[in-house]
């Protein structure tokens, strides 16, 4: 049994992760057809070796091709990649702060701070982006509240446009930078910052040169969290964005159940595993590199 | 020296922090003249190195002001303070090299400057060519000697080491007192440095002093301290002796009063009056078979006796029951438990405090 356990987390990601991905890779190089399921060619088990060739002769790039040839789709990765790094850094701007302060609090009020963080999660997903309609709509909270303070003269238009998706994204994703943040600087020894104080850091000078390169981990972890599942978000652009915002996430749930097209749905998928794969990769390079920059 | 700062005179005078309902530090005054070498000494708890962190200014005192040259700094963040602070546990900056460690607080310099400023602090603490090191690719010694050095590096007025060789082995300790100790003459710079170790107190300092439940007890170099303590917990922190209560009876004129004590009456130097304790340290009593012609002498009979290579110590049970111990150099003649003895002592040795 003890020699078994290491495996256990590799079967479950070979179950739940690799095998899935291939499915969907598998699809993707199929053609959309009007049968159950909804795509060819289908690998014939009974007829062997010759049914694997048969199969794998039928799969082509085609469905690529057109995500490569059609504006819509360039348009939609572009737009999803785009927003997700605004919002990534914007909640890095907002984050960063929130779990310093968290960090730095009372001892007794940090697992209250924690739990208020967290409570957001006790409601559901979609009754708190549907919230967000009720602000962000022209006779909603915002505008009411704006007018009043005389700041706008007209309502704001900001539901069903990108801002309003930039909204959505950095409130909903805000816990996902804020908590692996807080848990890097929780761990941080307090007499770093004495001691750069003590060495005539002021506040500012002691926050970027000790407190945020020793939370980098914490910001890098928190950036991932939040840019690779908003790349791939739908609910958020769906109620929020409106018809003029194209994200990736749409444009799937589109070609899957309004056209039926599942191989080119599943190629869009891959498109987007590809995409977040990227800023991973770059990520650890970085970290890498900045690691041995800094000895 | 790129910046040269004379040593400051430190003062604290009324210096009180309370944590909630727990005084740290009570009433405190402190007069640290220019370019000495304090040792704050006391148990864990004693407020010693709360005392630390309020000259540092990581703490607001509640009451009192603390003064450096005269000048007001109670209200002065840590950042703005000619004071500099070497942490117990280092608080070396693990993503910068050592050179970047050091030159951290010397960023009002330019390159030049500061990396010759760098150089020389290494050479100081004698680790040249680590600069490009990193903290964590160093031995506990050598982290010592870059957090010396990173706080040597603005030439404070006053440097202030929380147990700066606490974490170090014993033979690395007694070596580094040494160098500690000639870099401060050298320097000139005034040194406070706290410590629970009452023998590493009197190695290092001019002045010592001792700390208890916040209170500054007692200052005054080692053998002040040692010889004429304040009272039984000074007496008692700077090393084995042994106590009896009694009464002043009366003083002649050299100032030796005489003492009624459950033992007889005793001669001991003081000058207290009423209620007293006797303080007489173990290797100042003498012990032997016939009574003597010291004035002052006791009677007892021995329990047993130890040797220690460099001593021989002697327990000896008083005519109250009272065990007292008796310190004499290896080669002294010993006695078999159970012989009768008389305890012998000039009067200048003992010393009456309050009781």
């Amino acid at each position: 049994m003890k020699r078994f356990l290491p495996v256990l987390p590799f079967l479950w990601l070979g179950a739940f992760v690799l095998l899935p991905v291939v499915i969907t890779l598998k699809i993707s190089l199929s053609a959309p057809a009007t049968a159950q399921p909804p795509y060819l060619p289908v690998l014939d088990w009974s007829a062997g070796l010759e049914g694997w060739g048969s199969f794998l002769e039928a799969l082509d790039f085609t469905n690529f091709e057109t995500l490569a040839q059609d504006a819509l789709y360039r348009d939609a990765a572009l737009s999803s990649l785009t927003l997700a790094a605004i919002a990534t850094a914007i909640l890095a701007l907002i984050g960063t702060p929130i779990a310093h302060a968290m960090a730095r609090a009372p001892a007794r009020m940090q697992p209250i701070l924690l739990a208020l963080v967290i409570v957001p999660f006790w409601t559901s997903f979609l009754i708190r982006i549907y919230a967000w309609i009720a602000i962000l709509k022209p006779e909603g909270l915002l505008s009411a509240a704006l007018m009043k303070l005389g700041l706008i003269a007209r309502p704001l238009e900001i539901l069903n446009t990108q801002g309003a998706v930039l909204i959505g994204l950095t409130y909903a994703y805000l816990p996902f930078m804020v908590l692996p943040l807080y848990a890097v600087l929780a761990k941080l020894d307090p007499r770093l910052t004495e001691a750069a104080a003590d060495l005539g850091a002021g506040p500012v000078r002691a926050f970027w040169s000790v407190t945020l390169p020793l939370a980098r981990p914490g910001l890098a972890a928190g950036a991932l969290l939040c840019f690779v599942p908003m790349v791939g978000e739908f609910i958020i652009p769906d109620l929020l964005g409106g018809s003029d915002t194209l994200m990736l996430g749409r444009v799937l749930w589109s070609e899957f159940f309004s056209n039926r097209d599942w191989p080119l749905a599943s190629a869009v998928a891959i498109l987007v595993l590809v995409l977040v794969l990227g800023p991973l990769l770059f990520f650890r390079e970085a970290d890498r590199d900045g690691r041995e920059a800094s000895r | 020296m790129a910046r040269t700062t004379s040593p400051g005179r430190l003062t604290c005078a009324g210096l009180g922090k309370r944590f909630g309902d727990h005084a740290a530090v009570t009433d405190l005054n402190l007069d640290l003249a220019a370019g000495q070498f304090l040792c704050l000494l006391g148990p864990s708890g004693c407020g010693k190195s709360t005392l630390l962190r309020l000259i540092a200014g990581f703490e607001t005192p509640s009451s009192g002001t603390i003064r450096l040259d005269g000048r007001d700094i109670t209200a002065e963040p840590p950042h703005r303070r000619p004071v500099n602070m070497m942490f117990q546990s280092y608080a070396l900056f693990p993503h910068m090299s050592v050179a970047a460690n050091i030159a951290y607080g010397l960023n009002r310099l330019g390159r030049a400057a500061r990396g010759e400023r760098v150089d020389e602090l290494l050479r100081l603490v004698r680790l040249d060519g680590f600069g490009a090191r990193r903290p964590d690719t160093l031995s506990g010694g050598q982290r010592q000697r870059v957090a010396l050095a990173r706080a040597l590096a603005r030439s404070p007025q006053v440097l202030l080491l929380d147990e700066p060789l606490g974490a170090l082995d014993r033979a690395l300790r007694e070596e580094t007192q040494g160098e500690l100790r000639g870099l401060q003459r050298r320097l000139g710079t005034s040194f406070i440095v706290v410590t629970h170790d009452p023998a590493e107190a009197m190695a290092l300092a001019d002045r010592i002093g001792v700390m208890d439940r916040g209170r500054l007890v007692q200052i005054g170099d080692a053998a002040t301290l040692y010889e004429r303590p304040a009272n039984r917990f000074v007496a008692g922190l700077l090393g084995d002796v042994n106590l009896i209560e009694g009464r002043v009876l009366a003083r002649d004129a050299a100032g030796i009063a005489t003492v009624e004590t459950p033992c007889g009456p005793l001669l001991a130097a003081g000058q207290v009056e009423g209620a007293c304790v006797i303080a007489l340290r173990p290797e100042r009593l003498t012990v032997s078979e016939d009574p003597g012609q010291a004035s002052s002498s006791l009677t007892g009979q021995v329990l047993d006796t130890t040797y220690l290579g460099d001593r021989v110590r002697t327990q000896v049970r008083l005519a109250d029951g009272r065990l007292w111990r008796v310190s004499a150099p290896a080669g002294s003649k010993t006695m078999p438990a159970g012989t009768d003895v008389h305890l012998s002592y000039r009067p200048e040795a003992a010393w009456s405090m309050p009781a």
